[in-house]
Formats: C-alpha cells, sequence, structure tokens
C-alpha cells in the first residue's frame, strides 16, 4: 500500500467569498479505502468534484497515478474518468434511460458494445448488486432509495475502475439497507482491487469499509488515520465527531 | 470634493450589477461558442436528436396548426374589412399569404414553440444539473454538451423551418376558408391569387427566419437549464428564463432577418 494513487498538495477552492478548502493536503493510497468524515458544508463533496476535474481549484495539485488533474483538457478528462466510477449522493440516474440503459451507459456510449452484450452485462452487474433481472426494464422513477443506490453502485462499478468514489452512500437510508450497501461497496472494491474514496459522516459506514479515515474540517485535514486509532485517538475534533456531541471544539453554527 | 464622492459611491452602486452583467454576457457567448463547436464535432448522437425531433417537431404539430390556422382567419378578416372601404378586398389573398409566409407562421410558431419546448428544454436539463445527473455524464466520459445540447441545437435547426412550412400551409388555409364561407370569394379566383402572389422569396424568409429562431429556443433552453442551480427554485427561474430571453430574443432577430431581406 505504499504506492499513492491520488496526491492532494495544498488544494484551496472558493465559491465567491467563502472558502471552502484552504491548503488541503491529502494521500491516497492504491487500493486502499479512504473515507473522509467531516461535518456537513465542511467541503467532503468539493474535494471529491476537484479530483474528478468537475471544479477547478484555484490553487495547489491533484496529481492521479502522477498525472496533474489541474488545468487538463477535454480529452485527458475523459482518459481520466475512464478510470473512475462514482456512486453519487442521490443516484444521479438518468430519467429518461431505463434501468439498464443507465448501467450500461459506458459501455454503450464509449466501450461500443452492441445492446445486447451491454444489457447482459448490465444485468450481470445487477445480480452482483443484489438486484433481479427483471428491474433492467424498468424506469429509475419506480425504485426505491436503496435500489437506486444499488443501480448508482453497479453504474459505478460496471467497467471495472481503478478508482471509485462514493458521496455518502447510506444517506437517506433505513440502518439495515444502509449496512446492505456498505456490504456491497466492500465486495465491489475488494473484488475489483480498487482504489476507493467515500465521503461521509455515518460512522457505521466508516467502521464497516474504511481502511483508513480522514477527518476534514474548515478546509483541512486535521487529522488521518486507522479505524482503530480513530477510536483511540484523543484529538478532541475527531472524539467529539465520531460520539455525535453537540459539546466540543467544532462550532456547528446553529 | 463631495460631489466626487457622490459620484464614486454612485459608480461603485452601479458597479456590481454591471460587473455581473457583462459576466453573463460573457458567459453566454462562451456557451454559445462550446455548443456550436460541439455541434460539428463527432461523436454524434442520433438516437438523442431524433428525441428532440420528435418532441419539438411531431408533438408541436397541434399548437403550431392552430395557431397559424387562426392567424391566418383573423388576417382575411382584418384585411377585408379595411380594403373593403377602398374597394381592393381582391388584396385580400394576397395580404394573407404574406403575412402568413414572412411573419405570422415564423413568428407565432416560434413563440409558441419557446413556450412549450424551450421550456421543456431549460427544466429536464435544469433538473438534470441540480440531481448531479450532468455531473454524471461527465464522469461516464460522456461531454453533456454534445449528448444533451447539440442533439437539441440540430433539431431546433431542423424542425422549426419544417413546422414553419406546414404553418404556412394552415395558416393559408385558414384565410381561404374566412375567405371563401364568410366573405363569399370564389374559391377558384381566391385559390389563383394565392398562387399568383407566391413567391420563392416569401417562403425562403420564413424558412430563414424560423432557422434562427430554433437555433434561439434551443440555445437559450440549454444555457438556462445548464446553468441552473439551487434545486426546484433555480430550476424553475431557469425555465422562466428560457422562454422570456428566447421571445424578446425571437422578436429581435425577426426584425434583423427581415431587415438583411427587405431593406433597399
Amino acid at each position: 500500500m505504499s504506492e499513492i494513487k491520488i496526491k492532494l498538495k495544498n488544494i484551496c477552492k472558493s465559491f465567491g467569498k467563502k472558502t471552502v478548502l484552504r491548503g488541503l493536503n491529502l494521500d491516497v493510497y492504491k487500493g486502499e479505502s479512504l473515507v473522509v468524515i467531516g461535518g456537513s458544508g465542511t467541503g467532503k463533496s468539493v474535494l471529491i468534484k476537484c479530483i474528478q476535474g468537475l471544479l477547478t481549484p484555484e490553487e495547489g495539485s491533484i496529481l492521479v497515478d502522477g498525472n496533474e488533474v489541474i488545468g487538463i483538457d477535454e480529452e485527458g478528462k475523459e482518459a481520466l474518468h475512464s478510470k473512475m466510477g462514482m456512486l453519487f449522493q442521490g443516484g444521479a440516474l438518468f430519467d429518461s434511460l431505463s434501468v439498464w440503459e443507465n448501467v450500461a451507459f459506458d459501455l454503450l456510449e464509449n466501450k461500443g458494445y452492441s445492446k445486447t452484450d451491454a444489457k447482459n452485462e448490465a444485468i450481470r452487474v445487477l445480480r452482483s448488486v443484489g438486484l433481479d433481472p427483471e428491474v433492467a426494464d424498468l424506469e429509475p422513477a419506480e425504485l426505491s432509495g436503496g435500489m437506486q443506490k444499488r443501480v448508482g453502485l453497479a453504474r459505478a462499478i460496471i467497467s471495472k475502475p481503478e478508482i471509485i468514489f462514493f458521496d455518502e452512500p447510506t444517506t437517506g437510508l433505513d440502518p439495515i439497507m444502509a449496512d446492505v450497501i456498505n456490504d456491497l461497496i466492500v465486495e465491489s472494491v475488494k473484488g475489483l482491487g480498487a482504489t476507493a474514496l467515500t465521503i461521509t459522516h455515518d460512522m457505521a459506514s466508516v467502521r464497516k469499509i474504511a481502511d483508513r479515515v480522514a477527518m476534514l474540517y474548515k478546509g483541512e485535514i486535521i487529522w488521518q488515520g486507522t479505524v482503530k486509532e480513530m477510536d483511540e485517538t484523543e484529538n478532541p475534533y475527531v472524539v467529539q465527531f465520531i460520539n455525535g456531541r453537540s459539546q466540543g471544539p467544532i462550532k456547528t453554527g446553529v | 470634493m463631495l460631489f466626487i464622492r457622490k459620484i464614486e459611491k454612485f459608480l461603485r452602486r452601479q458597479g456590481k450589477p454591471l460587473v455581473n452583467f457583462i459576466f453573463k454576457v460573457g458567459e453566454l457567448f462562451g456557451f454559445i461558442i462550446q455548443s456550436v463547436y460541439n455541434c460539428v464535432t463527432p461523436p454524434f448522437y442520433g438516437r438523442n436528436f431524433l428525441r428532440q425531433v420528435v418532441d419539438m417537431g411531431f408533438y408541436s404539430l397541434p399548437v403550431v396548426g392552430l395557431t397559424t390556422i387562426f392567424a391566418g382567419m383573423v388576417i382575411a378578416l382584418q384585411s377585408y374589412s379595411g380594403f373593403a372601404s377602398v374597394g381592393a378586398e381582391s388584396m385580400v389573398a394576397s395580404v394573407v399569404l404574406i403575412s402568413v409566409t414572412r411573419e405570422l407562421a415564423p413568428v407565432l410558431s416560434a413563440l409558441m414553440v419557446a413556450g412549450r419546448i424551450g421550456a421543456a428544454m431549460a427544466a429536464e436539463i435544469g433538473t438534470m444539473r441540480v440531481t448531479e445527473q450532468i455531473d454524471a455524464l461527465t464522469t461516464l466520459s460522456t461531454n453533456p454538451l454534445k449528448y444533451l445540447v447539440a442533439p437539441r441545437i440540430w433539431a431546433g435547426l431542423v424542425v422549426m423551418p419544417l413546422l414553419v412550412l406546414i404553418g404556412d400551409v394552415i395558416g393559408i388555409f385558414g384565410g381561404y376558408v374566412v375567405g371563401v364561407y364568410k366573405l363569399g370569394f370564389n374559391p377558384a379566383n381566391y385559390i389563383n391569387a394565392t398562387l399568383d402572389e407566391l413567391q420563392a422569396l416569401d417562403i425562403t424568409t420564413g424558412v430563414v427566419k424560423a432557422a434562427v429562431f430554433g437555433f434561439i429556443i434551443s440555445l437559450m433552453g440549454c444555457y438556462n437549464g445548464y446553468k441552473s442551480r439551487g434545486g426546484a427554485q433555480g430550476v424553475g427561474e431557469a425555465t422562466t428564463n428560457a422562454v422570456v430571453s428566447s421571445s424578446i430574443l425571437i422578436l429581435i432577430f425577426n426584425y434583423v432577418v427581415t431587415e438583411l431581406f427587405f431593406s433597399r
């Protein structure tokens, strides 16, 4: 686990007068599952979008496999995205396409699969995330929240990406469904041997899927370590966050 | 000194909206250049284009038909009431033809399609923006401008002229119905008068206008949807802005194209 897959150096990102990331530094090692925790509005989603080139930081450097992401051209961006998969917080399934077309989107549009082959592959991957083949022809709007997450996960892993991002994968799910999704994430990531970067504030999720945890607060990584180290740390910010206390150094601004 | 300070204060107050306006105009022109570039460079998404053709063309036929038939009927009635006083009733067929082909069919059809399709484009793309579907497209190595915007712009360019040609026929038919069945014109004479007056320039003007309007409708629908922010309210604003901006631009460019064809 010594090779660095993603390296962020001194990342700064603002929206108008609001500074979200302030000189953030973070290394993600090849094959590990890193979970970034932090309160709402601390810049977790912005962090992932910067790595994917969806947002451009004002300062700093983002290296993926040693290649700079900031200022990358369209061709480079497409090559970058071809090795990434992403499970969005709300699923972000395309309303105008059926479930199988969503899952097989990359195969149909970029990999030159025929419709039949793409559908068969989509059904195989849907099975691997616990969904019946009958679901394949439904519209995304006909699915429950948990099923939409599974479809989103199937879409994220179908192209066997080297890096998978999970944006709050268990938000809005009941605890049992959340645990099912966590298990699927672990299975998928380990099965593919991928590097995973998850952002969440669900501590059950963290304990299930993380090899390493990093805490984001006020736009900086203020602590990082293994799950065991997280449980043993005396860092007051981490202690307050993982125990969900209102009293402590983290001010919620309510 | 006090006067200079007041001017400085005034300029500062005006400065922010001015800078925002310049920024918005720059953003729009940037979007136009990117969209046009993506329209003419592969890959092309034929299925998306066909879907837009059906949505924009086939499903707009009833509204375009109704609009143009009543426009033709009203022009026949109005021109008759005006020309009857100077004994020039025979001009009704010509007036209907020229009004419908040059102005009414392209402008009214475009305004109706802007309300129907421009709003739908802004709402669909805006919803895709706020639900991260556009980000999802990007992460799936698909350029959203090529996948979402280019097919809509091509559909606007292709479909609007066809709709206007159909609108021309229906509008002229509306004038014929009123002329023959209400005003008592001889059917053969009315048709002959229409055909005698028919010129390629009238049809060409209408078709060119339709293509320009189709581009405007698709562009403003896509632009407002693509740049929408902030959930349901943002999508609502995008939809309103798409209809208002495309309607205003249609009226402005109606004058510009007319000036190009008919200025002496």
